[in-house]
């Protein structure tokens, strides 16, 4: 029963409820970052680490949260443990820090993280917080890295660029021919934006065939988007 | 989101109970990034040095100097030629006593998105080592080529156009981006990265040409 109910929190997090698909929650960071595969890949690493500690402590401090100043609480733990994940990463993974570097930071203007700690850390057990938090954050990779790779492709006709920075002696793929002129437009925000359209258009798609053809859950009284 | 049903507490009370609760979490959690700060920082440091050492052995080979480079170091007041308003660092690189060249840490203050920090390689002869991007925002996969290690033509990175350039071969007023009516090449959609960084480069060399002898004092 427990084990059920934590993989259908996962699942949610993954499909039902994904972030960038279905409750369009941070789409800023999403739009801005998935130039390509490997930033979009690593700050969908990043975000799970930090929503995956946010939820955590959130939730195992929820009972000493006053109801009248939970947003400031939360903002506050949120900043404060996005921060010490900044500081450790710079201290103890340099190399990996001068790729990630720039996403970590961005991670605290990403409305998710607060809306996943009011929606969901608030009213629940800290390991159910923190499987959603990863669920989230699964489903959030899944978004960039898609978004990113076909960004990536079309654009500039190659896969994992800047790869060697994460993994040392690796490097890109160039998929289509060499001569392959590039598109810049798919680099650009525009294309971020098509594309985006484009995956949700198909998860839509994929959901009605299934038979449950019920329209895009609202995000509720979440933010609309950041 | 109504709790009028429920007992409450006078306003005063409340107030005063939310705002000792909030001032709580505020110490706690300020406290704990104090900590990690004090905690990494000396690795940070570390870290930021050895790269800094790292980058600057890329422009400039080590067997070129025989002095202890990052310790023979001379601090500038305020510099607008280098994009130091508030002062910054030389570094003097010596053969058998002898200027070999100078190290700058130059910033573009006008990159895509906010300051470009480069450092500079310039031998005593005018040559330039090369360049090297330490810190920078410009957009991933756009204007971040100026980064060699973000560059995707590994075979020939943007910025190694700079090797070897000098002005007595190629006059101050053609250290410009092509589209200014320079020598650089820069790559489409970002021209602005490129020409922040090139108008750097061409201030520095103008900098060190000029004020070459007071440098190495």
């Amino acid at each position: 029963m427990a084990t059920q109910n934590l993989k259908d929190i996962f699942w949610n997090g993954v499909w039902k409820q994904n972030t960038g698909l279905a409750q369009l929650l941070g789409l800023c960071p999403i739009l801005a970052v998935s130039t390509n595969l490997v930033n979009g890949v690593s700050l969908g690493l990043a975000t799970i680490a930090a929503m995956a500690m946010s939820n955590a402590v959130v939730s195992a401090l929820r009972n000493f949260i006053p109801y009248e100043i939970r947003i400031p609480v939360f903002i506050l733990i949120i900043a404060a443990l996005v921060t010490v994940l900044d500081l450790a990463f710079n201290a103890y993974l340099h190399d990996l820090y001068l790729v990630l570097g720039i996403f970590v930071p961005l991670i605290v203007t990403n409305c998710i993280v607060l809306a996943r700690v009011e929606a969901f850390a608030a009213k629940n057990s800290p390991l159910a917080s923190t499987i959603d938090g990863i669920g989230m954050g699964v489903g959030l990779v899944l978004v960039l890295a898609t978004l990113g790779g076909v960004r990536e492709l079309i654009g500039t006709g190659a896969l994992f660029a800047g790869i060697e920075m994460v993994i040392p002696g690796t490097h890109a793929i160039q998929i289509l021919p060499a001569d392959y002129p590039g598109f810049l437009f798919a680099i650009l925000p525009p294309g971020a934006f098509i594309t985006l359209a484009c995956l949700i258009a198909a998860r839509n798609w994929f959901e009605a065939r299934k038979g449950s053809a019920k329209p895009v859950e609202a995000a509720g009284c979440a933010p609309a988007a950041h | 989101m109504s709790e009028q049903n429920l007992p409450q507490p006078s306003p005063l009370k409340l107030s005063a109970s939310t705002a000792g609760v909030m001032l709580l979490f505020t110490l706690v959690f300020t406290g704990l990034m104090a900590g990690t700060y004090e905690l990494t920082r000396d690795t940070i440091a570390a870290s930021a040095e050895a790269e800094q050492l790292r980058l600057i052995n890329e422009i400039l080979p080590p067997a070129g100097y025989d002095n202890a480079l990052l310790q023979d170091v001379k601090i500038l007041g305020s510099t607008p030629e280098l994009g130091l308003p508030k002062g910054g660092k030389v570094w003097r690189a010596r053969k058998a006593g002898q200027p070999a060249a100078l190290v700058f840490e130059t910033v573009a203050p006008d990159g895509y998105a906010g300051a470009v920090r480069l450092v500079i390689a310039v031998s005593a002869d005018g040559t330039l080592g090369g360049v090297r991007v330490t810190e920078h925002h410009e957009t991933p996969g756009l204007g971040d080529y100026i980064d060699p290690k973000k560059d995707k033509n590994k075979a020939e990175p943007w910025i190694a156009q700079f090797v070897g350039k000098t002005l007595t071969t190629l006059p101050l007023e053609r250290w410009k981006v092509k589209k200014d009516g320079g020598d650089f090449v820069y790559r489409t959609g970002a021209t602005i990265s490129a020409r922040a960084v090139t108008n750097a480069v061409a201030r520095t060399v103008a900098y060190a040409h000029a004020q070459r002898d007071a440098l190495y004092q």
